[in-house]
């Protein structure tokens, strides 16, 4: 009877998260199977794990190990994306006083805030992906990111930054 | 706030992290600073830009399908091997069943033994009321006699057995008499001794069983009581008398 609770209680509790768990995958992979492969993979470790689950936010949870699936299997895949890490002190904010580009933002496309975010540093694709496309808050990045809610704030400054020089060069080729 | 400060927190009070004092600051300072003002529309409308056009990747169709199959497996390899003993149906009835038996075993143990010992309690507690009582009210003794030849013959025709009366004045415990009562819902004989001041009755009747038991003992009320079976005949003595002396007494009745 226990067991069959758990799976039962997994699925309500873990199971309705999964297009969250894929969407995160699918950005720190930037491929399809590749995320097929991690949220599968991070969605068994969830069930593994799930006696440590005590209620909750079950989608804070589960994203943490879905995180963590994701940083695992690219160092055992693709090491070099995962050692190439941002140097929070340098990468300072070069804040440009407001120009015309600001409002040409406006008329961006689907295809280029895709490519501009897949372009971001993992590190700062992960803050934006969890911020603009989950709408989760600075504390529970900061549980699911495993990093202080001041560098919370300051890496999703720095990929802004860097969404806006993206987005703004290729208007430029455009325009 | 200076424009620093401002440019420090503008993200966090575009996402709205901010305690109320520090976004009240920030709000002033962007109503005076133009530049940090347009920075923040800057982000606003990167935000949004973001938010309309950024793709949401849901979990496709063959994925959740594939999933399920795996948790699936994954609980069935978890309840396997050990725990599907317990998981047939058969031993879990077995087992509830198994526990409600032995519970009722104990249950009845425990009354059976709190029975057993409940009669000799309420005997006990009866023979200490009686010898209170015989102390009280003066009525110790029928025959006050410390012949034994006296004594033991006072009882002949007055009960359907014949006590054993001895004389023990020469161990330090004198006779003083005998008389009847009625005790566990029948007539039995009591002998009186007395030890220097204290008094000991000793109550004599058939027993249930002809098997000799031992002596044991008992206190109620701060007397004490020694029980025993000889020669087809309960003896109860019980008296203030300490326990080592009440003892000795037992010992030299049973001889």
């Amino acid at each position: 009877v226990e067991q069959q609770n758990r799976l039962a209680s997994f699925e309500e509790a873990v199971i309705p998260h999964l297009d969250a768990a894929y969407n995160l995958a699918r950005w720190l992979t930037r491929n399809d199977a590749d995320a097929e492969d991690v949220a599968q993979e991070a969605t068994l470790r969830a069930f593994r794990f799930f006696g440590g689950f005590h209620g909750g936010d079950g989608r804070a949870w589960f994203l943490t190990i879905v995180r963590n699936t994701c940083y695992t299997w690219l160092q055992n895949n693709r090491s070099r994306e995962v050692s190439f890490s941002i140097d929070e002190q340098t990468a300072d904010i070069e804040s440009k006083v407001p120009s015309p580009e600001a409002t040409l933002i406006q008329s961006v496309n689907r295809e280029m805030v895709r490519h501009s975010i897949e372009e971001l540093p993992l590190e700062y694709r992960e803050v934006i992906v969890l911020r603009e496309l989950e709408g989760l808050s600075y504390k529970e990045i900061s549980a699911i990111s495993e990093i202080p809610i001041g560098t919370v704030m300051s890496r999703l400054a720095r990929a802004r930054e860097r969404l806006r020089q993206c987005l703004e060069s290729q208007m430029h080729v455009e325009v | 706030l200076n424009c620093d400060e401002t440019k420090e927190l503008i993200h966090g009070y575009l996402d709205g992290e901010l305690d109320l004092v520090k976004s009240l600051e920030i709000e002033r300072h962007l109503n005076e600073c133009r530049g940090c003002e347009g920075t923040h529309q800057g982000n606003l409308v990167l935000r949004s830009a973001i938010r309309e056009n950024a793709p949401y990747f849901s979990a496709p169709r063959g994925l959740r399908k594939q999933i399920r199959k795996s948790l699936h497996e994954a609980h069935r390899v978890d309840s396997t091997p050990s725990r599907s003993v317990w998981n047939l149906g058969w031993l879990r009835p077995a087992a509830v069943f198994a526990a409600f038996a032995l519970m009722a075993v104990l249950i009845w143990a425990v009354a059976a033994r709190k029975t057993a010992p409940s009669t000799d309690d309420l005997l006990a507690q009866e023979i200490v009321s009686d010898h209170i009582r015989s102390l009280m009210v003066d009525h110790l003794t029928d025959v006050p006699s410390t012949d034994q030849h006296t004594v033991k013959p006072w009882f002949d025709g007055k009960l359907d057995f014949a006590p054993q009366v001895k004389d023990l004045s020469a161990r330090g415990f004198s006779l003083i008499g005998g008389r009847l009562d009625y005790l566990n819902g029948r007539d039995v004989a009591v002998l009186v001794y007395q030890r220097r001041n204290h008094f000991i009755n000793l109550y004599i009747w058939p027993a249930d069983r002809m098997a000799d038991a031992g002596i044991s003992l008992a206190t109620r009320q701060g007397y004490n009581l020694l029980h025993w079976t000889q020669g087809g005949m309960t003896y109860w003595a019980v008296s203030d008398l300490n326990n080592a002396e009440l003892q000795e007494f037992a010992q030299l009745v049973q001889t």
